[in-house]
């Protein structure tokens, strides 16, 4: 297989007609109000001649009383950006159900090296607020916290989130933070990530990426070794994703410096700067830290997708383009040529068990547009693909930024101010050099979204609600589906298998090329299971038996 | 044991906590309430709060039950949280009857909603006045604000709700018994129904999720599984010869409100879990139903006391550490105890008095070096294990770790379990359930003598 097979013309999977009218079917039961909010967020995917999509309505609230995929603003900030940092010891500032929740269950994978390096995430830590930290306010007994979880722990950092009631009761964290840092001499930071802040996890992403870049970043004076250095920005090492790119990296020559957040430790975060580029993986959660990386430092940063065979060959390739080096250029090709041994014999073994299947697939802010590139290796068609908290520019490319309408709910997420650090602003590529990337097709601080690779009348849906997930079953039906765990179940009970594209289903990695492996197998093992052929019972499958003869 | 512990920060010994919890034994209240409303037939569970919290309790529930937990939120945003929910409730009442098409919604609060005050009866009053409930539905609410007690609370201020809500009298007697499971799996309900069909004793349950949370794979979903107690059974409630609360924490309060709101009187009981507290239950049933004890009761009560002799040379006097919850770690307690094993330490996130008078009940004092964390947490737990280790250690899926880390032979139980099945499958409840609880302790100390053993001591034979 090489990178064309990927690259190959999408063919429609449903003809416009179809398409509207089966958009036409979600809209038919909804209330008034909530039919003409659906209407916008529901679109059937056209390429224009100029390469434009049609406009979605998207980070936009959920109408109340919709059983939603979505979280809050603190899982976003915590679960997501701030979370898969092994040494930053992390303390959650409220009632104990955050903490609680947010505690193990997002399978951030993180390897430790050796007895020294600190490894806090098994801990989950909490002011456990009762009523009359209510009352009275909890900075006392966040500052007291504090102070108990450095004498325990010993921590480098110590991250501070806030939940619901601290807003509101007025708890200034960030004065604790900013005492405490200097009571004990090391980094403290808080968080304003109470949960009704935003619409979903995505205003809790933009709020860590302000932490993080304001607190960690370039506060590590330790220049790292290597040629050719870069950030991974955006991969969470959920299922060892992480572990896998550090494989290829490794094998490559090129020094990791650190990864946002997936396997990372805050000393590696505070390195950050020396890179030479930052590699965006999700472009959602983390394109705040590449822009404003770029706008102190003079960082550039590109898209990558390491999900699939062919994206992970073209963005190992745009890597060697980007350093311009022959000798990595053709150690990327004898990498590209030796790995893709393995995922070919695998790929010729599984597609033809796979090859026309349909899949719908809605969930989270990058993924369901990278792992259609998987899908599309294995021959499977993509009917419909929606994210859970996406922006627009992450459905449509992020050339619509400037068209995009700031409501309330964005404008409450303070958007840092950020200028050239002077004494380390160093420009790695000027602009004659950027342009010349970008005529070599590296999408050099772009995104093109996820609606410019899917197939024309394809049906794209923000924010998918239960009532619609169903109805999709229903008219499409579709021989497999892609959410989280709370969709799991529900379609699964339909008799169609449901893959959780938020925490793998415990099984991963599927980044990179033995991650394409992984999921080939996977799907094959999900889709062909000998379990859906036994739902019915042999009573059930031969009613005929009860018919009679004449004696 | 591993090389490199899992929870490498952990010292026996670390300076005193007052403020800082540290790997709770305990959950916010609003879960509880979501499972306890699953437990009636045809309700939607409602959050009212940012869609962070539902989000979480439905899915902490469906990685334990491994089913669909449906439920709806407020999805309150910044202006909510100024404003109040009200708006947010009354769109949500239209959305849900519209699309989702519940006879019940089941109306908890958050810590958000609590905090700033929202009135809910209020709300619900203006709903009702303003036609916003069609006829022949209902909406009812719990306050269950996150900062006050646990999960096991917001269970039985769900619990309580139904009963505050909807039980009537009527003047009308019933033969029915009252009875309120507690915070137990759809097993544990199921096995209770068949304890008391046994005993030839009519009944109502609430809540009841057996037959909703343990629902087959058909190839057709329903929103609404089949279980679940009917409302039009809450509503006789009040006429019900008697009540029994399992578990003074999760029954207690709507045990006790049946009694204060329409006379009827209550017996509130351990869970019955073991065969002690198990013989507390059937004693009760007798002595309130008016029935003689079941042939099949007696005899599965004589299973269990013959399991215990045949196998008593491998529990007695072995150590062991638990961490739950107040209602099922007293029972079990006392089972390890008629076991005799010895209770060594004890933990619990969630607070209240009773729980370590009940336990001083049935255990007495505790002795030197012993300790009843209540409340604690996990890491102090770890703390006390690594200073002095017991045998056996039992508890929800958290607890794996220290088990490995101590190399302690490892028992779930309680909630969550995120990583075994088989929880709401097969009950721990009643005599066959504590044959079950034996089965698994003895599985897991008798694994290890066959893996510690020396060749010559390795046994055939057990």
């Amino acid at each position: 297989m090489s990178d064309t097979r990927t690259a190959a013309v999408v063919e429609p999977v449903l003809a416009e007609k179809e398409a509207e009218v089966l958009k036409g079917e979600l809209l038919a039961a909804y209330p008034p109000k909530i039919g003409r909010k659906r209407e916008r967020q529901i679109v059937v995917n056209k390429r224009g001649e100029d390469g434009s999509y049609p406009e979605i309505q998207a980070n936009t609230r959920t109408l109340p009383g919709i059983i939603t995929q979505r979280g809050c603003t603190y899982a976003g900030c915590k679960g997501v950006v701030v979370g898969p940092t092994r040494d930053i010891l992390q303390i959650t500032h409220g009632p104990i159900g955050c903490g609680f929740y947010s505690w193990l269950t997002r399978r951030n994978q993180t390897r430790a090296e050796g007895a020294s390096d600190d490894n806090f995430m098994p801990y989950s830590l909490s002011t456990d607020l009762e009523d009359k930290d209510i009352v009275f306010g909890g900075e006392k007994k966040l500052r007291r916290a504090v102070k108990e979880a450095f004498d325990t722990f010993r921590p480098k950092a110590i991250a501070i989130f806030s939940t619901c009631p601290v807003g509101l009761i007025g708890d200034d964290v960030h004065a604790v933070a900013r005492d405490m840092t200097e009571e004990l001499g090391i980094t403290v930071f808080g968080m304003s990530c109470e949960g009704y802040k935003g619409v979903s996890q995505s205003a809790g992403h933009h709020i860590a990426n302000n932490a993080v870049f304001t607190h960690v970043v370039g506060k590590n004076p330790e220049r790292p070794e290597g040629e050719f250095k870069v950030n991974m920005l955006g991969e969470y090492n959920i299922g060892g994703d992480a572990f896998e790119l550090e494989r290829l990296l490794g094998l490559l020559g090129v020094t990791l410096v650190t990864t946002f957040s997936g396997n990372s430790t805050f000393v590696s975060m505070g390195q950050a700067p020396f890179a030479d580029v930052n590699l965006v993986m999700c472009h959602r959660s983390i394109n705040y830290m590449a822009e404003m990386m770029e706008t102190k430092y003079g960082l550039p940063w590109f898209k990558v997708n390491f999900i699939g065979a062919g994206p992970s060959s073209k963005s190992l390739r745009h890597l060697a383009e980007y350093f311009a080096d022959a000798g990595l250029a053709a150690r990327v090709e004898s990498l590209i040529e030796s790995e893709m041994i393995e995922v070919s014999e695998e790929l010729d073994r599984v597609r033809p068990r796979l090859a026309g299947k349909s899949v719908l697939m809605y969930v989270g802010g990058s993924r369901a547009h990278h792992y259609q590139d998987l899908f599309r290796e294995l021959g499977m068609k993509v009917v419909s693909a929606g994210y859970e908290f996406a922006h627009r520019d992450d459905y449509e490319g992020r050339r619509v930024i400037p068209t995009i309408k700031v409501d309330a709910d964005s404008r409450n997420i303070e958007q840092l101010h950020v200028e050239r650090d002077e004494a380390r602003y160093s420009r790695r590529r000027d602009d004659a050099e950027i342009e010349s990337l970008k005529a070599r097709g590296l999408p050099m601080g772009e995104y093109e979204g996820m609606m410019g690779e899917m197939a024309e009348g394809s049906l794209v849906i923000d924010d998918i609600s239960h009532y619609e997930t169903e109805k999709l079953i229903e008219l499409v039906k579709p021989d497999l589906l892609c959410a989280g765990i709370k969709e799991k179940y529900v379609v699964q009970k339909h008799g169609i298998p449901l893959k959780q594209l938020h925490n793998y289903d415990i099984g991963g990695p599927y980044a990179g090329f033995r991650g394409a492996i992984n999921f080939y197998r996977e799907i094959d093992r999900l889709v062909n299971g000998s379990v859906w052929g036994k739902i019915k019972a042999p009573w059930d499958k031969a009613p005929e038996l009860s018919g009679s003869y004449g004696w | 044991m591993p090389k490199d512990p899992y929870l490498k920060h952990t010292a026996a010994e670390s300076p005193p906590r007052e403020a800082l919890t540290i790997n709770p034994a305990k959950t916010c209240q609003p879960i509880g309430a979501m499972y306890a409303a699953l437990g009636v037939h045809r309700c939607l569970p409602h959050s009212h709060g940012s869609q962070g919290c539902c989000s979480y309790h439905r899915s902490t529930l469906t990685r334990h039950y491994k089913e669909p937990v449906m439920a709806a939120t407020s999805s309150f945003t910044e202006g909510a949280s100024v404003f109040g929910g009200q708006s947010n409730l009354l769109q949500a009442f239209n959305t849900i009857f519209t699309l989702y098409d519940p006879d019940i919604i089941a109306v908890h609060t958050t810590c958000l909603s609590e905090t700033i005050g929202d009135d809910l009866p209020q709300i619900i009053g203006k709903a009702t006045a303003e036609g916003k409930i069609p006829a022949g539905r209902v909406v009812l609410h719990a306050n269950t604000p996150s900062y006050i007690g646990s999960h096991v609370t917001g269970f039985a201020s769900m619990t309580r709700a139904f009963v505050d809500y909807f039980a009537e009298t009527t003047g009308k007697k019933s033969d029915r018994l009252a009875v309120f499971p507690g915070w137990v799996e759809p097993s544990d309900m199921a096995e209770l129904k068949r304890l008391l069909e046994t005993m030839e004793i009519p009944y109502t349950m609430l809540p009841d999720t057996s037959g909703v949370l343990d629902s087959p794979l058909t190839g057709h979903f329903e929103m609404y599984p089949e279980g679940g107690t009917r409302l039009e059974d809450i509503r006789h409630m009040g006429d019900v010869k008697a009540s029994i609360g399992l578990g003074p924490y999760c029954s207690g309060p709507a045990a006790k409100l049946l009694d204060t709101k329409c006379r009827v009187p209550c017996d509130i009981l351990d869970l019955p879990i073991g065969l002690s507290a198990t013989d507390r239950f059937i004693d009760a049933l007798r002595r309130t139903a008016g029935v003689a004890v079941s042939e099949t009761v007696i005899r599965e009560r004589g299973r269990l006391v013959d399991m215990m002799a045949d196998m008593h040379q491998y529990t007695y006097g072995r150590t062991v550490a638990l961490a739950g919850d107040p209602d099922q770690l007293c029972p079990l307690s006392e089972f390890l105890r008629d076991m005799d094993m010895k209770v060594k330490y004890v933990v619990t996130g969630t607070p209240g008095k009773p729980f370590e008078s009940r336990m001083s009940e049935l255990l007495g004092e505790a002795e030197e070096g012993d300790w009843r964390g209540a409340p604690g947490d996990l890491f102090s737990l770890h703390q006390r294990l690594k200073a002095e280790p017991t045998d056996l250690l039992i508890g929800n899926s958290y607890c794996k770790y220290m088990a490995r880390d101590e190399d302690i032979p490892f028992v779930r139980f309680g909630f969550p379990i995120l990583d075994r099945v088989g929880h709401s499958d097969f009950p721990y409840v009643g005599y066959r359930g504590a044959m079950r609880v034996m089965e698994r302790v003895l599985g897991v100390l008798m694994d290890r003598q066959d893996r510690d053993s020396p060749n010559e001591r390795f046994e055939l034979v057990m």
